[in-house]
């Protein structure tokens, strides 16, 4: 549905958006990762055609954002970030606004402006002037605003920004559930979001693309990935740490915690052992008493932590 | 087809804009004020016995939408920008025109309605006298045109920045430049210094130089060709302001 080919944007002597390709299809929530100033909102604002891009192609449902436009915007909802409305209508003007120049009217209107408003939980609002909504009442009139014509490319730059965690759980459910017919673009800074939400995430960070994959292939790059933890009483730490230092398989371990009774300790594999570690841990530490004793899974913070810095650090040693 | 529907879309949104604050009344309540004492007090109506609008209504009206057609185009672009729903507007399946072509519309005819409402001034006139109410209405058409072209001014200035306060004097600035190259102190003034040709030049690009036909019940075809491309001219300048904020 939604094909990007090598798309570049640059302001003045900063590319903001460096050379970036990647498609999404329909039924598939791609999250879009960086730090702030990373290209993210850029590339979104590309895709959506607001503004022309220095080089490269985007297509939106085969077709081209720059030679037929309105055809390609008749496909795309798009919920900028800040979610701006016009904050001199009521909820109501406004997305029957929006459903108008969607080329709505009528009962489809009608119809179409009720099921975005139950949605997104606007029924309260509907008669309220949009300057006197509060933050997250807001967020949701733009975000009903962009899924008014139930279209098939949604392109949501940060959608949770500014809600309570309730209805950061709501819109995350509202996304996974149109994910399945609908072909979805969101940018976060929160990471478990990505977890909850996407099928695939693209880490950006200096205009590039710097990581692809599912939440899980992400997570296996992760430096605490196929780490074992354990927590034992009965044995001191150095003593510990000495008895699996020997096992073959250690690269080498980490003290994460050492209380009176017990001892927290992290251990590192040396390549890939697929769970194997574990087992010979609990083979070297018999005898002791084990509380816990787990392979990590990885987390994605610090995949995001991990790329982003060494990128940030490689370019600092250029210069 | 779907072109007109959608200007008519954005032309309906913004109007009721308009309303939904203040500004709309403020705006026509200080218009009529305006046209009212002009038009009695200082423009002599009473004391000149004629049974005529263009000395003490209409020579008026240039010096009116100065300020105040400034203050009705300031907001269309630069609230937009400043409050991002311009990136609403521009991602939505419609042209940039049809959205230009929409705001201008929506504040034309809003002047246009300040305008009608001026309506008792010509009841008066009639009641007075026998006024040719054709003259009156050619030129209640020439100062509709030449708000239009003062508005399309202000879409241009409008356009260029975010902030309202900025766009307001620039505009002014502008119009008063349309204005005093046709006023006659200032034509006396160049004409002494400059050839008649460079004087003809700059005069045939005063508002106050076309509605002068007009005001004597004439519709003269260069009039309207004036006006218009004034308004055509500067809502092309408007689109190409709009597209390089989006390059």
């Amino acid at each position: 549905m939604i094909k990007v080919e090598n798309l570049v944007k640059v302001f003045g002597p900063k590319r903001a958006v460096d050379g970036i390709s990647f498609s999404v299809e329909r039924g598939e929530v791609l999250g879009f990762l960086g730090p702030n100033g990373a290209g993210k909102s850029t590339t979104m604002r590309m895709i959506t055609g607001f503004i022309l891009p220095t080089s490269g192609k985007v297509t939106v449902g085969g077709f081209d954002m720059l030679e037929k436009p309105i055809e390609a915007k008749r496909l795309i909802g798009y919920l900028p970030e800040n979610a701006p409305a016009y904050v001199d209508m009521t909820v109501q003007g406004f997305l029957n606004f929006s459903a108008e120049i969607r080329g709505l009217h009528g009962d489809a209107k009608k119809r179409a402006v009720n099921r975005a408003v139950e949605m997104c939980f606007l029924e309260s609002v509907l008669h309220q002037s949009v300057d006197t909504l509060s933050k997250g009442y807001r967020h949701r009139t733009c975000f009903a605003q962009s899924i008014i014509h139930d279209p098939d490319v949604l392109i949501l730059d940060e959608p949770t920004d500014g809600l309570d965690p309730n209805q950061k759980h709501e819109v995350r459910n509202l996304i996974r559930r149109m994910g399945e017919r609908k072909a979805i673009i969101f940018s976060t800074h929160i990471l478990e979001e990505v977890d909850a939400v996407c099928s695939r995430a693209i880490i950006i960070d200096r205009g590039r693309i710097v990581a692809n994959g599912t939440p899980s292939e992400l997570r296996r790059k992760s430096e605490s990935s196929g780490a074992v933890t354990l927590r034992v009483s009965g044995v001191n730490a150095a003593a510990l740490t000495q008895k699996l230092s020997q096992i073959p398989a250690v690269k080498r371990t980490t003290i994460v915690r050492e209380e009176a009774t017990s001892v927290t300790v992290r251990v590192y594999p040396k390549g890939d052992v697929n769970g194997a570690l574990a087992e010979s841990i609990a083979d070297a530490t018999q005898g002791l008493r084990i509380h816990e004793l787990h392979t990590e899974e990885g987390r994605l913070d610090e995949v995001f932590r991990s790329i982003t810095l060494s990128d940030t650090a490689k370019s600092e040693e250029k210069k | 087809m779907s072109a007109w529907l959608n200007i008519k879309t954005i032309t309906k949104r913004e109007l009721a804009a308009y309303f939904s604050s203040p500004l709309a009344y403020v705006f026509i309540i200080i218009f009529l004020l305006l046209c009212g004492f002009f038009t009695f007090m200082v423009g002599g109506f009473f004391e000149m016995g004629q049974a005529s609008l263009a000395r003490p209504f209409f020579d008026w009206h240039p010096w009116f939408y100065l300020f105040l057609v400034p203050a009705v185009g300031m907001r269309l672009w630069a609230e937009e920008r400043r409050v991002g729903t311009l990136e609403l507007l521009l991602t939505m399946p419609i042209t940039p025109w049809q959205a230009i072509v929409g705001k201008f519309l929506a504040s034309w005819l809003f002047l246009g309605l300040a305008l009608v409402l001026t309506f008792p001034v010509v009841i008066t006139v009639n009641y007075l006298g026998n006024p040719d109410n054709g003259v009156i209405f050619a030129a209640y058409v020439g100062s509709w045109l030449m708000a239009g072209a003062y508005l399309a001014v202000s879409c241009i200035t409008s356009a260029m920045t975010r902030n309202q306060v900025v766009s307001f004097i620039v505009s002014v600035v502008a119009c008063l430049f349309l204005i005093l190259a046709g006023f006659p102190p200032v034509v006396r003034l160049i004409s002494n210094t400059f050839p008649t040709l460079l004087v003809d030049l700059i005069t045939s690009f005063s508002v106050i130089t076309h509605f002068e036909g007009f005001q004597k019940g004439i519709l003269d075809s260069r009039d309207i060709v004036f006006f218009v491309s004034v308004i055509v001219f500067s809502l092309f300048t408007t689109s190409v302001i709009l597209r390089s904020h989006r390059a």
